[in-house]
């Protein structure tokens, strides 16, 4: 059995000792080239003149193309064909790339790249998001308002009512792998690029667009990023269209890789978020009604900005039931980076703003936040809780011919109340199991005892205060572009038995290629190691979805098992027939195939499989089941399933400086039945200092001018290796999904992040304890801010 | 004397790196002789040619990654071996001839030369600690090095190594797994030897005569800063000299009072130093740049380059330390507080150098708080150290002075003037914690808003008399 198995990454060795090779490391040709952009030095404005004479000069040029000199299109957008790869006269944004440098080095690239001399009639930039209001830039024609019952009347009817705002910053991925992409022109005008990036059939799709060629002259080649997190999936497209360009151009490979300052100059980050809202509850804390308006800086392109504010729409509820609300979300066009997919992708900054009501609604009634949390979680779902019986009928497979070994407790059989409860958006919440996972890790945490010793420690303190934070997070698993929901997957087996696997999802370090290496191991009865991962290659699995929206192992290992099961039954059928039994009794297991009472390897079996012309390939493909979705009137089932988890945080403060520490985490987190425990852990644990980081140290300072001052690791802070909790325990809820996903797994890569709201939260507890007021803290809570929130406790 | 020969006819030989401008420019080319992995290797180097390019690109050496080009991310960390023991260092800001006469080990030779596992790659593994795997061979080889040292201190062996996937749990599990395992035989390098350059002079004497004759040339020590100029401003550094040979400026010498660093010294060596003496100016170093950073920089580059928020000229001011600079055959001392005249302006004349700085060993209220948005590998946004003497309940004496809070490090002479003689109560500290006012007008920028700055500052006044009045004040030392 290869599921369920706690296998390290499948490039772990080739990591630590250096061999696992980047875009960087790809051995080159002779005479390739290396590029670099040249880029603006304004915010907004235009070009009257652009004098390039000193860069074609410079030492190592090549070539120097602007948008005139690309022959076919000037676009590198993943949405509606607003993002020239190089400007066309408009200055959008301070760090827009203005024209290409083609060098024999990099270095040569960089250095000619900084001589041009451009003139600029500079315009008034809109820069924030109230410049933005008061200009009414945006994307779409007014907001997006989703409602729910009459709030109004709820509002208005309501024993108590709290009300405020939450600004919450952007966050720079800083995947360590800078972007980077590699063209190499092939004969007949053909192009073969390796890129770092999320979404293969988009940079080969781009750079078709770029050429003038169908997408069958061009293969995109991925083997693994050095970290993705949405920032690589549709910010490569502007490196390897242009070195395609290039290449095509000069007809020398080309390759291209930012330095670090301009990779965070140039491309786009999470969405920076301002939330109001107007909550109504009862005495108990029970929501009533509550009105939510989400601004957002979109940057100067659409990118992913719309499904993006869509998803922190879809969750401003997270755990919670709102008996009515309305959601309003205003999407705005700024002469700043464009904002792209970050992991969550809107989700936690919808996520943020919930929390603050339940948390200003505890401060308001002085109640414990887990108890208001708690009073308004939906309604569990039926049969649930940790005592429930596992079902003593056999678990549902994901085919006929495999009984999944694993106890369920779980059936799609499950009864739901009749008054199911509804998102917002109008989706039944069958499958939450947040009351249970909130009781066991209240208890493995030892919350309340803590709480009060907490508010004993602080009471005996002048300086430091303490503050501890409980909250949830219930995420939507699955593209809310519903066709997005499909992968494809193929499957060579060979004769000696060795299988060779490849399908449409990217690995970026979340090892994705290792969970599903091991079902295609289990789907055959053999182990890992006899299955090769190869590459993601458009050129063997066409059509592929970005590796995004956590759903890389919920597609891509459901695409393989069905490649895999379509080869197996090839192969138990042609042993049942030259064994005179029945398919039903060819059992592949522990590296034999059993037909009836004969046993082979399943290297037997496969020769045997050949000698009789028996295909031994085969492609595979799934689409997730029952979604539909109307994004414009907010209705439907956007998801597959909700992912889940809690975590509660400790934190300490210094009320004279504000700096501040994770003292403690605890985490329980809901994987579905785990394919990989130690895998799906670390995406818990790397999420969670993701989400605190992004919340606490990490701040992107604008100046006045649009220049994106915190552009390096200098100046920009993720967290680092002091910054994760003193202790941190996480564990996984590890309970089989209800919804039939591979294994009854769950999708796992970007929930956790949500769990860093517990040090946000537990950072405004700690401010509490400084005064009577409502600290009415704001993100990220950086020294400096929550030094502010302990005076506004305090006034 | 001449300092590495001209290339003007230098004929590029590695087609990875096509040196086509080098017969464009006066380029000067330098003998460097190191150890590689175990291997001796002769190279003919320019000046600012970068290790981590030069094994990427000459020596296909690719395990070795670029994150960040500046120091800051850690992933081009190797182990280097001299002298004074084996030391992780970021590649990205290290000049190939700096490495004259060490020895070098990146990722490729951490594992063993028939390819077993170093205990810290195979607990690494066993552990989980790679994802993406891109930082991976950085931390290897802090990890390594750490290891080789027989340190526990895992936070500040890898406070210079990020890591964006994993949260650094599983790493730091690793190395406490690998922690007891014997080095690896391969691991204990030997340096090699190697000819005096003269691009390296080797002594004081030898390095002021040339400098005073070439006063435009540019001074390299740890090339913390330097290698920025190179890497990020894309400068081109037509004459160089390298100070990391030099005996004088490497010396540390302790008489009963003081303490003597030669400007070469490397934080790493001042904070060992320091830590009996001074443990809270230790501490405050413990906390400057990482331990890649320390193991570089030098206390004479961070005096020298007048920058307004470097960490040690505050502690040198409040402790009242001295300050010495040599031009040619001249020397001359002055309080480390006279060498800041402005921003960007030191009391240096053209041609002379900071050659080291002397501290007493007694200050026993000498205390340093190093305020930024984050604790490990971060630049102050203010630094303010504190040495006040309290007699007979008042005070009898004050130094103040910060960092961050103008274009010079200085000290706060009307917060000084407001405390002596005052008794030493809350009462006199809430007064006078106001004065800051009138001593810094601080700017705003990326790091601090001015106000926060000020604040801060009046706070930390605060925060000295609560910690010398014995009650907590350290989010550092709280315990969950």
């Amino acid at each position: 059995m290869s599921v369920a198995k706690a296998l390290p990454h499948d490039a772990a060795a080739l990591h630590v000792t250096g061999a696992a090779r980047y875009i960087d490391d790809i051995p080159t040709p002779t005479g390739t080239l290396h590029l670099a952009f040249g880029t603006a030095e304004i915010a907004c404005g235009t070009i009257n003149a652009i004098n390039l004479a000193k860069v074609k000069s410079a030492p190592g040029v090549v070539a120097v193309l602007t948008a005139d000199d690309l022959p076919f299109a000037n676009d590198v957008s993943p949405s509606i064909h607003d993002e020239p790869l190089l400007a066309t006269g408009t200055v959008h944004y301070l760090g827009q790339p203005l024209f290409l440098v083609v060098a024999k080095t990099h270095l040569a690239a960089r250095k000619a790249a900084r001589l041009a001399s451009v003139d600029y009639a500079e315009d008034t930039p809109i820069l924030t998001i109230d410049d933005a209001i008061a200009a009414d830039s945006r994307f779409e024609d007014g907001p997006r308002i989703w409602t729910k019952g009459d709030v109004d009347q709820a509002l208005s009817e309501a024993t108590h009512r709290v009300q405020g705002t939450i600004e919450m910053g952007g966050q720079e991925h800083f995947y360590l792998e800078g972007q980077a992409a590699l063209a190499l022109p092939q004969e007949g005008g053909d192009m073969v690029v390796h890129s770092s990036t999320q979404h293969p059939t988009e940079i080969q799709h781009k750079v078709a667009e770029a050429l003038g060629a169908p997408m069958h002259a061009v293969r995109c080649e991925v083997r693994r990023m050095g970290g993705g997190f949405g920032g690589k999936e549709s910010q490569g497209n502007a490196l390897a269209v242009s070195c395609a360009v290039a290449a095509r151009a000069t007809g020398r490979p080309c390759k291209m890789r930012y330095d670090r300052d301009d990779d965070m100059m140039i491309t786009g980050k999470r969405h920076d978020f301002r939330i109001s809202y107007d909550a109504g509850f009862d005495g108990e804390g029970c929501l009533t009604g509550v009105d939510f308006t989400q601004m957002t800086r979109c940057g100067w392109a659409l990118d992913l900005s719309l499904p993006v504010a869509d998803r922190a729409m879809l969750h401003a509820d997270n755990a919670y039931h709102l008996p009515t609300a309305r959601i309003t979300s205003h999407r705005f066009k700024t002469n700043t980076q464009s904002a792209t997919a970050f992991r969550g992708f809107g989700g936690p900054q919808g996520v943020l703003g919930i929390e603050r009501v339940m948390d200003h609604i505890a401060a308001e009634l002085g109640l414990d936040p887990v108890l208001i949390r708690q009073r308004n979680y939906y309604d569990a779902m039926e049969g649930g809780g940790l005592s429930a019986p596992r079902a003593a009928r056999p678990p549902e497979g994901i085919s006929e011919h495999e009984k999944v070994g694993r106890g369920t407790r779980y059936t799609r059989q499950y009864s739901p109340k009749a008054d199911v409860q509804t998102t917002p958006y109008h989706m039944q919440v069958k499958d939450f199991i947040l009351h249970e996972m909130t009781e066991a890790l209240l208890a493995s945490s030892d919350y309340h005892a803590r709480r009060i010793a907490i508010a004993d420690w602080n009471a005996g303190q002048s300086v430091l205060k303490k503050g501890i934070a409980f909250s949830p997070v219930k995420f939507g698993i699955s593209f809310t572009l519903t066709h997005l929901n499909q992968a494809g997957a193929l499957v060579h087996v060979y004769q000696d038995g060795s299988v060779h696997m490849n399908h449409g999802g990217t690995e970026m370090g979340q090892g994705l290629f290792q969970k599903v290496a091991q079902v295609a191991a289990h789907r055959f009865g053999i182990e890992v190691g006899a299955v090769k991962i190869t590459a993601t290659d458009t050129g063997k699995v066409p059509n592929t979805s970005a590796t995004a929206a956590s759903s890389g192992t919920d597609l891509n290992g459901m695409a393989v098992a069905n490649a895999c099961d379509i080869i197996r039954e090839r192969i138990a059928e042609c042993l049942a027939e030259l064994h005179q039994t029945r398919t039903e009794n060819v059992r592949f297991e522990d590296g034999q195939v059993f037909v009836g009472d004969a046993q082979m390897t399943f290297a037997e079996a496969v020769q045997t499989a050949y000698l009789n012309r028996v295909s031994l390939s085969a492609t595979g493909f799934y689409k997730t089941p029952d979604l539909a979705w109307d994004r414009i009137k907010g209705e439907g089932t956007p998801f597959f399933y909700f992912a889940q988890g809690a975590a509660v945080t400790e934190v300490v403060i210094d009320t004279l400086t504000g700096e501040n520490r994770i003292l403690r985490t605890d985490i329980l987190h809901d994987a579905g039945a785990s394919l990989n425990p130690s895998l799906d852990i670390g995406q818990v644990e790397g999420g969670y200092v993701q989400g605190a980081g992004w919340l606490t140290t990490e701040e992107l300072v604008w100046d006045d001018k649009g220049r994106l001052r915190t552009h390096a690791p200098a100046t920009y802070k993720i967290p680092a290796c002091s910054d994760r909790p003193d202790i941190f325990n996480v564990t996984l809820w590890d309970q089989p999904n209800p919804a039939q996903t591979i294994y009854r797994s769950k999708a796992v890569g970007e929930p956790p992040f949500m769990l860093g709201t517990s040090a946000f939260l537990a950072l405004s507890d700690a401010v509490a304890a400084c005064g009577p007021a409502y600290p009415d803290l704001q993100a990220p809570a950086t020294a400096e801010e929550v030094l502010r929130a302990v005076k506004r406790a305090r006034a | 004397m001449g300092f590495g020969k001209e290339a003007g006819v230098y004929v590029a030989s590695t087609p990875e790196h096509p040196r086509t401008d080098l017969v464009r420019r006066r380029v000067y080319i330098m003998d460097v002789t190191f150890l590689l992995n175990g291997e001796t290797v002769q190279v003919e180097a320019e000046p600012t040619r970068t290790l981590l390019d030069w094994l990427r690109e000459d020596r296909a050496l690719c395990g070795t990654k670029e994150g960040c080009n500046e120091g800051d991310c850690g992933a081009c960390t190797v182990m280097v071996t001299d002298e004074g023991g084996a030391k992780a260092l970021n590649a990205c800001i290290l000049f190939l001839p700096q490495l004259h006469g060490k020895a070098v080990r990146t990722v490729e030779g951490i594992s063993g030369p028939d390819g077993a596992l170093h205990p810290v790659q195979q607990a690494m593994i066993d552990h989980h600690g790679s994802q993406c795997g891109f930082c991976t061979p950085g931390f290897i080889a802090s990890m390594a090095t750490g290891h080789l040292q027989g340190r526990s201190d895992h936070d500040d062996v890898l406070a210079g190594n990020l890591c964006r996937c994993t949260g650094y749990a599983p790493i730091v599990r690793a190395a406490e797994a690998a922690a007891d395992a014997p080095v690896p035989t391969w691991m204990n390098d030997k340096v090699p030897e190697a000819n005096a350059q003269s691009y390296a002079p080797e002594t004081l004497e030898e390095l002021a005569q040339w400098y005073a004759a070439n006063p435009d040339a540019t001074l390299i020590a740890g090339a913390t800063d330097v290698g920025l100029w190179v890497t990020k401003q894309l400068r081109d550094l037509p004459q160089v000299a390298f100070l990391n040979r030099c005996k004088e400026l490497r010396a540390i010498t302790q008489t009963d009072d003081t303490i003597h660093f030669g400007a070469a010294v490397t934080m790493t060596e001042v904070l060992a130093a320091i830590g009996d003496d001074h443990p809270s100016y230790a501490e405050m170093i413990r906390r400057y740049g990482s331990e890649q950073v320390r193991n570089a920089a030098t206390i004479g580059g961070n005096i020298a380059n007048g920058s307004p928020i470097g960490d040690n000229p505050p502690a040198l001011i409040a402790i009242g330390a001295t300050l010495h600079l040599r031009h040619g055959t001249q020397t001359r001392d002055m309080p480390v507080e006279d060498f800041f005249v402005a921003y960007g302006k030191q009391d240096r004349a053209s041609g002379e150098l900071v050659t080291g700085v002397t501290i007493p060993r007694s200050a026993p209220n000498l205390r340093c708080y190093k305020i930024s948005k984050r604790f490990d590998q971060d630049i102050s946004a203010v630094c303010g150290c504190f040495n006040i003497t309290v007699t007979d309940g008042s005070v009898a004496e004050a130094h103040i002075a910060f960092g961050g809070m103008a274009g010079t490090p200085h000290r706060a002479h009307q917060v000084e003037a407001a405390l002596v003689g005052q008794p030493w109560t809350a009462e006199t500290i809430a007064k006078t914690a106001a004065q800051f006012s009138k001593d810094y007008t601080p700017m705003s920028d990326m790091r601090a808003s001015a106000a926060y700055r000020l604040e801060v500052a009046q706070n930390l006044l605060h925060r000295y008399f609560a910690e010398m009045t014995g009650q907590a004040t350290s989010v550092l030392e709280v315990t969950p």
